[in-house]
């Protein structure tokens, strides 16, 4: 050890947490005695629920606290309601929260106008940033974009003159 | 900030200012907070149920301005440092400190706990990318940043340096053991750096972006190699230690791993699986037989391609968890205050909060050698 340490003087605090019981390391179970009765604790005071939260089925009602953040609502939250039918193991409620998250990107466009909000959806992918730092990279897609458009305008006309 | 969609955030001024919800939340002005190399998982639209409207951040650090009739640890002032975990410090796993997996924070799933701003699949509370932001459970979580300490070290304190921490942790290092590390982002970087204070005798990094090898070569005082410029990385990691592998192996990448043409177009493109697992599947690999996995990066919540049977015959320990940063503050303060870490060596961007859109790009898409963004609010005076 003493060797060892040598060798690594060079690195700030090496090994200062080195602890031989640090096998199989953290979390080791902390036994108490009454671990039967690990479900039987004193809950914290219920947060009182005055938006529609969903939740795991794998679960008895809600948790002492809750985020409120967006309620589910609109096509996405029937969507979400559904997927919450199913346990957290189940393809059933992960793929349709991802279509319901998908379909909610829509709504937020839609919402935008509703409150007569235009979306700079430049802005908000960070298009300034990409001018700044990534120029070259920018013009490129750029181009690229136009001259893929260009062809497949030119296809469909062919095609539809074909027809 | 408010998320639109993928890769689409803006800054608002129309969110409502927070309310006590329950006797024991504090609200807290933002004076710093971080975009993660998590948050980036929830910005590309792979984690399930985040929602159009969410304020992300889970990093964060601010001045109490609040709090609710049950709190007693804080009053309106205090300058505090929030744990990314919400917990509620009196279930049977908060009573074991594993504060990432209590029981009263998430209704919305029970294998994990409450994040601040991480999607409704860790509770749907909104983050710290905000001027103001609801702490629930305000008695458990926050710390009080001691007078002494900088803010940029407080605020990387929430969750990279802890998480870092964990991962070199539960890999269970020996005294002189080979440790490698999948990832040279934030975490990735931490774990490098925690690893010699287990006692690493060699600690290396792997990734594909020089300028990110180029920093943890330099702030962690290890070996990094670009998997691009090798031919095969578990081949290479098998060779230059001794032909039996590593000792321990670190995935601190998770689910948006490079590397792996069908891991990408499956996990990443497709969302046929939850995630690229390309750094897990090298870590498996690239351990010795009876070696220690330790899995930090983050994945989503369905099934992955992981080589399961490799695990099996090779006698491989796996631990993984999302870290308990409330147990190993008062570690990793002393670490601090003792310059064995100096975690805002880290920070190469402060960005105003209203230009959170662009933050999210510059991060996300790698530029300016970005390593680590920290957004001011407007509000913040410090």
């Amino acid at each position: 050890m003493e060797n060892e340490k040598s060798k690594f003087d060079h690195i700030k605090g090496w090994a200062v947490d080195a602890d031989s019981r640090n096998e199989p390391t953290y979390p080791m179970k902390k036994y108490t005695g009454d671990d039967h009765q690990r479900l039987n604790y004193t809950r914290p005071y219920q947060q009182p629920r005055n938006v529609e939260v969903l939740h795991s089925n794998e679960r008895p009602g809600l948790t002492a606290v809750f985020g409120t953040s967006v309620p589910p609502s609109g096509l996405s939250g029937k969507v979400r309601r559904y997927a919450f039918n199913y346990s957290e193991g189940s393809f059933g409620h992960w793929l349709p929260l991802l279509l319901a998250d998908r379909i909610n990107v829509a709504e937020g466009i839609i919402d935008d106008f509703r409150k007569g909000v235009i979306p700079n959806i430049l802005s908000e992918k960070g298009w300034k940033a990409e001018w700044k730092y990534n120029r070259k990279g920018l013009v490129q897609k750029v181009l690229v974009t136009a001259a893929v458009t260009v062809v497949v305008i030119g296809l469909l006309r062919k095609g539809n003159a074909n027809g | 900030m408010n998320y639109r969609g993928p890769f689409r955030v803006r800054a608002d001024r129309d969110k409502p200012y927070p309310e006590i919800l329950h006797p024991g939340d504090a609200i807290v002005r933002v004076t710093r907070s971080c975009i993660c190399g998590s948050d980036l998982h929830l910005y590309h639209g792979l984690v399930p149920d985040t929602r159009v409207g969410m304020t992300f951040g889970h990093e964060f650090t601010g001045v109490v301005v609040e709090t609710g009739s049950l709190v007693e640890k804080l009053k309106p002032g205090d300058h505090v440092l929030v744990p990314f975990n919400i917990a509620c410090g009196v279930c049977p796993f908060c009573k074991q400190e594993l504060y990432g997996n209590c029981h009263e924070s998430n209704a919305e799933a029970t294998a994990v706990g409450g994040i601040f701003g991480y999607s409704h699949t860790a509770g749907g509370y909104d983050g710290g990318q905000a001027e103001y932001v609801r702490v629930p459970y305000a008695d458990v979580g926050p710390v009080v940043i001691p007078p002494e300490m900088d803010p940029d070290d407080a605020v990387l304190l929430t969750d990279v340096l802890p998480t870092g921490y964990q991962a070199a942790e539960m890999g269970g290092i020996k005294i002189g053991d080979t440790v490698v590390v999948f990832g040279a982002g934030p975490v990735g970087i931490m774990a490098a750096k925690c690893a010699w204070l287990f006692g690493a005798g060699r600690v290396i990094v792997i990734d594909h972006l020089e300028y990110r090898l180029d920093f943890v070569r330099n702030y962690a005082q290890c070996e990094a190699y670009n998997f691009r410029s090798l031919e095969d990385p578990v081949l290479f990691l098998k060779k230059t230690t001794g032909d039996y592998g590593a000792d321990v192996c670190i995935d601190a990448v998770g689910c948006e791993a490079a590397g792996s043409a069908m891991q990408t177009i499956t996990g990443r493109k497709m969302l046929l699986q939850a995630g690229s697992a390309t750094a897990l599947y090298w870590a498996i690999n690239s351990v010795k037989k009876g070696g220690i996995v330790s899995i930090v990066g983050v994945y989503g919540p369905t099934f992955n391609f992981v080589p399961i049977g490799n695990v099996v015959n090779k006698g491989i320990t796996i631990r993984a968890n999302q870290t308990s940063v409330k147990r190993l503050l008062p570690k990793l303060i002393s670490h601090i205050q003792s310059g064995y870490i100096n975690p805002k060596a880290i920070v190469t961007h402060r960005v105003p909060l209203e230009e959170v859109a662009d933050a999210y790009h510059i991060f996300s898409s790698k530029l300016d050698n970005c390593i680590k963004p920290v957004l001011i609010p407007p509000s913040a005076y410090i």
